[in-house]
């Protein structure tokens, strides 16, 4: 069975190796406390999902982890160095892709590393390649409007994953793409989680894409935000993304979670 | 426009116009209005004088210098205004009191303070097109998509890259129609400034052809210099359509 951990984050620091660190931060917008003392670890290598009701301060979350936003108190580590601003070991996944639509794909995925000022051919050279990865070989002339949703987002991985930092933040990545991309997407990204050994830190209103594609789930609880549950799923992770949405484990987490949620739908 | 089930090409409507002008100045109805077609071979013999290309390229440098200082001035100042709001609360006003304000009236001030000469014209071509331009570059950089500026800062974008590669093509689109206005305007303000103050460029020539009854002259010019503002238009509107594919899907 999935192991469920207690909430505030005082998941046994001792065997995780963590990659970024959330010591007690809260966010105040004016009167809006959007996050109150809230606390999380996320383990190298592996995917972390948050996931909650909309409101509930999960897009605050990631973009003060990302160093855009500054937090009310507390403080952010990432391998053991505290986040004042935005840096080269985080880049980030936008929900509406933040494109640049007057520039083509391959301008687009090698923008990262453009502004790292890496010389043109080089970086043409880097994001041809994380293209190729993400499937969209023969669009490197393509601008934005030209292609689908689904599309889109893919530009928008290959500049993360081009800039080659170690943690990538996804702010509800798929939620603009349609039902069949998103799947696609979803087996594509548990594969790179397997492959790059990157840290992913994943937002997410789904509770079914979240038990699908994390090695652990933090459960956001709005007013005042805070990380409820903390859930690792166990038995399903190594078996094939086919029979990932069949397994009991699965089956019983999407209830367990549903059940903790239910109370905060209106 | 079809006629009788035949395609018209664009623009055939002129030629209507054009013969009813004749019409009207073969008539004899009004001095005022000669026959196009004396206009029109006045016009030919007219672009190659002296006095002629002396106005033209009197008109042109007043004309260039003018836009090129709105520009210059204008594009900036709207960015920075879109950007910043103690700035955009110090200068709006000021910008949409001088955009609506009768800026003729203001001539014979410019007249005292900086003479009688090209400085005044230049100077009054540029009040007339800078607001515009200011305008539209600050409602070019309010309309910028939040997430494409954090894109940038979230990759580590220094503020002039965010400036160049970022802020300034995502406003374009609007910088260039406020430019297209701009420019239109400038060349009121330039004929007007040259009417006022009337000692060079086509304000001298106008004062000379309406002082001697020339008026196949006066038309002539008149006709060129409509034709010139309306290319230059066209041609703003042109490069404004080779960045439409993005303007729509920002
Ligand atoms: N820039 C802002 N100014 C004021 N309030 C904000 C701002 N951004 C978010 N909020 C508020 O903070 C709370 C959390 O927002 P957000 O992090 O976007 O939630 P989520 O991503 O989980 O939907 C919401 O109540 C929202 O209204
Ligand atoms: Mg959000």
């Amino acid at each position: 069975m999935s192991q469920t951990s207690d909430a505030f984050g005082k998941a046994d620091p001792i065997d995780i190796d963590s990659a970024v660190s959330v010591r007690g931060v809260s966010k105040n917008y004016g009167e809006v406390e959007a996050l109150r003392d809230l606390s999380l670890e996320f383990p190298r290598g592996q995917l972390t999902s948050l996931l909650g009701p909309s409101g509930c301060g999960k897009t605050t979350l990631l973009k003060i982890i990302a160093g855009l936003i500054p937090a009310t108190a507390g403080e952010i580590e990432i391998d053991g160095r505290k986040v004042t601003g935005p840096g080269p070991d985080r880049a980030f996944v936008f929900q509406d892709f933040a494109l640049l639509p007057w520039a083509n794909v391959l301008r687009n995925v090698s923008f990262g590393l453009e502004l790292r000022g890496v010389g043109k051919s080089e970086r043409e050279a880097v994001a041809e390649k994380y293209i190729g990865n993400v499937g969209l070989s023969g669009f490197e002339k393509a601008y934005p409007h030209e292609l689908s949703g689904g599309m889109r987002q893919r530009v928008g991985l290959a500049r993360a994953l081009s800039v080659d930092a170690q943690v990538l933040l996804l702010d509800e990545p798929f939620s603009a793409v349609d039902e069949q991309n998103r799947r696609k997407f979803q087996e594509d990204l548990l594969a790179l989680v397997r492959n790059e050994n990157k840290t992913f830190i994943f937002v997410t209103h789904s509770i079914e894409e979240a038990v699908y594609i994390s090695d652990q789930i933090a459960i956001l609880l709005p007013r005042p935000s805070r990380v409820s549950e903390i859930i690792r799923p166990t038995s399903f992770r190594g078996t094939k993304a086919d029979n990932i949405r069949r397994s009991p484990e699965y089956l019983d987490i999407v209830d367990q979670i549903w059940a903790s949620l239910r109370n905060y739908v209106e | 426009m079809t006629l009788f089930g035949y395609r018209l090409p664009a623009m055939s409507s002129l030629i209507l116009w054009a013969a009813v002008w004749e019409i009207v100045g073969l008539s004899g109805w009004t001095f005022f209005i000669p026959p196009l077609s004396e206009v029109i071979t006045t016009l030919f013999s007219v672009i190659g004088t002296p006095a002629f290309t002396k106005a033209l390229s009197q008109t042109a440098y007043a004309f260039g210098a003018g836009v090129f200082f709105a520009v210059v001035i204008g594009i900036p100042v709207g960015i920075l205004m879109g950007k910043s709001r103690i700035i955009d609360e110090l200068l709006l006003p000021w910008v949409n009191i001088f955009l609506s304000a009768p800026l003729t009236a203001l001539v014979p001030v410019l007249m005292v303070l900086f003479g009688f000469g090209m400085k005044s014209i230049i100077i009054t071509t540029t009040l007339f097109a800078i607001w515009i331009i200011i305008l539209n570059s600050r409602a070019g950089v309010k309309q910028i998509n939040r997430s494409l500026v954090e894109m940038a800062r979230s990759f580590g974008a220094s503020p002039l890259d965010a400036f160049f590669k970022v802020y300034f093509w995502a406003a374009l689109p609007e910088i260039l129609g406020g430019v297209r206005i701009g420019v239109i305007r400038a060349v009121k303000g330039v004929i007007i400034g040259q009417l006022l103050i009337s000692i060079v460029g086509f304000g001298a020539l106008f004062e000379l052809y309406s002082n001697n009854f020339l008026m196949a002259h006066f038309w002539a010019v008149l006709i060129v210099l409509f034709a010139l503002a309306f290319s230059l238009s066209e041609f703003l509107g042109y490069l404004e359509r080779r960045i439409s594919y993005y303007a729509a899907s920002r």
